[in-house]
């Protein structure tokens, strides 16, 4: 399969008080063309992280990457000028975000919102720029689409919210969208509903998709591949049948246990102990010992390498040392 | 059989809120004839979309907030009508857990006093002797004595929540109503925190009222399950019944929306049209019938009465079912 976006080593760090905190630790994955890859972790784990990282949204904090190589197609974005930037946002690469109240414009009316990357990128004129908004507000299942491009985003629900920020997403055609967290403000019967369009887009247009959520139902649902992050690196990387089947990490396996799941007899749920560590004061070694059950001398000391395991499946951990010993890079 | 610890009858709550800036008040009907009871030692779940009155439903009951009609009975006592002056025996008896950990604790006053401030106004303790209660109670929910010392800012979400937990059993309240308590944690956390409150009712035969819109937790932590939709129940009955049962549309397409953490169980989802109506002006009829996949005419018109369904605790309110 070919692949679309390839990140290696990628490191983001912000400068506090001219003190760097590092949050991404050598992040690596990369995403094939029309597929839907999870980026699934806890909160703090940097799964946002990695995809503002992506599109450089630093703008207005001290956040900058500080190593590694973002490729898309055949350019590396972490070299490239803010103004190419800017051409490719929108246009290759779209994003929706967690809230799509705080992520629209309240004093804009919709129909300007989604006709701005429109005339950015397409260069349409006047008239067959509403005529494309209109098509694609369609597309996203939005009732009444000539009016509605006349009203503010504080008229509609949180469900027609989050079209609107679909269909300003897939306006340009994206190559790549990456969807952060982007059921997580909705009630059930809506996300079904964002879901399963998501979902009909995808197959359609082919485009591939970063998915970041912390719902591991959602993941299953929708994903092609998944990648687990902890602390701010991947802990392992599967196929999602044989995540949820066989998952290797321990930290995957203990939040695979903590969901509680429809129609499971289980008098007590599996649980992490502990918390999530404080990304100024991570733990020596490996970053999740001491929340491991399986935990072992080596874990307090070392860092676990990448390990590559059958399948191509990758897991980084002390454990699998013994079962495959390829450290890929 | 048990005793009954909690009984609510036609609870209704409306609130009024003004249409516009000089508009006429109009009337948001919130709550609209709840019906439901608990036995002593049992937990019982309001489950639903965001606006579909659960929440109030759990103030009214704690009377943080007054209903406009109907009964309360807890513990054998009627409260729906007391005045603030005499709720105070009852509010011994009825302790809250909210959602938000970040909101619902005081950041000026260390946990000690967060947690002691319950026996402070109920009893006439010593400091020293309700400090000795409240290391007791830290200790209960996994929290340590070290604990008592600091300011809730230094603790974790997870932590947080444990802190009001300790906060709702200094007092050894008979129902706990908890509002959402595991929804603004991270999975892992949430299982911790569901796993001590199932442990803590073992220990202290407590009864909760749960209210939550996540139905996988409902599912692990109820006996009962109520069903809600635009300020009514419109079904209820044990857990294993409305999961392995379901009679309303409405649950049926609650549970068919429920993301499932399993990649081969990719099934045929039941998808609502349209959005939840505003309780401001809620459709005439069965409040569902506008987003029903199956409404009949009569759906339109008509309100459904609720009817018992396939078992005997099994209530359903739609006229889909034969009574």
């Amino acid at each position: 399969m070919e692949k679309l976006l390839q990140i290696e080593k990628l490191e983001t760090e912000f400068t506090k008080d001219k003190q760097a905190l590092k949050i991404l630790h050598g992040v690596n994955f990369h995403i094939n063309k029309g597929e839907v890859l999870g980026l699934v972790g806890e909160s703090g784990s940097g799964k946002s992280l990695t995809s503002l990282s992506i599109m450089k949204l630093f703008k207005g904090t001290s956040g900058e990457i500080s190593g590694g190589r973002i490729q898309f197609n055949d350019q590396d974005l972490t070299n490239i000028s803010e103004s190419d930037m800017r051409k490719i946002r929108g246009k290759q690469i779209a994003m929706i975000f967690q809230e799509p109240m705080t992520s629209l414009n309240p004093v804009m009316k919709i129909g300007e919102q989604l006709l701005e990357p429109i005339r950015l990128h397409l260069g349409l004129k006047e008239k067959q720029a509403k005529a494309h908004a209109v098509s694609i507000l369609k597309k996203v299942g939005i009732p009444r689409a000539e009016e509605i491009i006349n009203e503010f985003p504080h008229q509609l629900s949180g469900g027609m919210r989050q079209r609107i920020m679909i269909a300003m997403a897939i306006s340009c055609n994206p190559q790549l969208l990456i969807a952060d967290e982007p059921t997580t403000a909705l009630d059930v019967t809506i996300q079904a509903q964002i879901l399963d369009l998501m979902k009909q887009l995808q197959q359609k247009e082919n485009m591939s998709v970063l998915l970041i959520t912390h719902d591991l139902g959602v993941v299953a649902e929708m994903c092609d591949r998944v990648v687990v992050m902890y602390a701010g690196r991947v802990v392992e990387e599967a196929d999602v049948f044989e995540l949820f089947e066989s998952p290797k990490h321990p930290y995957t396996k203990g939040l695979i246990g903590s969901v509680p799941k429809l129609g499971q007899k289980k008098e007590k749920l599996d649980s992490i102990k502990g918390n999530v560590p404080d990304p100024s004061n991570l733990p020596k070694g490996c970053k999740f010992a001491p929340r491991c059950n399986n935990v072992m001398p080596i874990c307090y000391q070392e860092e676990p390498p990448d390990l590559k395991l059958e399948n191509g499946r990758s897991c980084s951990c002390w454990l699998y040392k013994e079962e495959r010993g390829d450290i890929c890079v | 059989m048990s005793n009954t610890l909690l009984k609510v009858s036609g609870l209704r709550k409306s609130f009024s809120i003004p249409d516009g800036m000089f508009g006429k008040k109009k009337l948001l009907k919130a709550v609209h004839d709840v019906s439901f009871l608990i036995p002593e030692g049992k937990t019982f779940s309001l489950v639903g979309e965001s606006g579909c009155g659960k929440s109030t439903t759990g103030r009214l009951i704690s009377r943080l907030i007054a209903p406009s009609e109907g009964e309360i009975w807890i513990d054998g006592e009627e409260i729906s009508q007391r005045k603030e002056s005499q709720l105070k025996a009852m509010r011994k008896k009825v302790q809250m857990i909210f959602q938000d950990p970040y909101a619902s604790l005081n950041p000026r006053m260390k946990v000690r006093d967060i947690v002691g401030e319950p026996l402070a106004i109920h009893t006439k303790l010593s400091k020293a002797e309700r400090n000795k209660q409240v290391s007791e109670i830290l200790e209960v929910v996994g929290l340590s004595e070290y604990h008592a010392h600091r300011y809730a800012h230094e603790f974790s979400g997870g932590q947080r929540q444990r802190i009001g937990i300790a906060r709702a059993l200094i007092m050894k309240p008979k129902l706990i109503i908890a509002d959402e308590p595991v929804s603004a944690l991270d999975v892992s956390i949430q299982s911790q925190i569901l796993n001590l409150l199932k442990d803590l009712q073992a220990e202290f035969q407590l009864t909760y009222l749960f209210i939550s819109h996540d139905l996988s937790v409902v599912e692990h932590i109820s006996d009962h399950i109520g069903v809600m939709y635009l300020g009514t129940i419109v079904e209820s009955g044990p857990k294993e019944e409305i999961f392995s049962n379901p009679q309303h549309p409405y649950t049926k397409a609650l549970l068919s929306s429920i993301p499932i953490p399993d990649p081969r169980l990719r099934r045929e989802r039941i998808i609502l049209q349209g959005d939840l109506p505003s309780p401001v002006n809620p459709p005439t009829g069965c409040r569902f019938h506008t987003r029903c996949p199956v409404a009949m005419d009569i759906c339109k018109v008509m309100e459904p009465p609720v009817k018992k369904g396939p078992t005997a605790d099994h209530f359903v309110a739609c006229h889909l079912i034969e009574s």
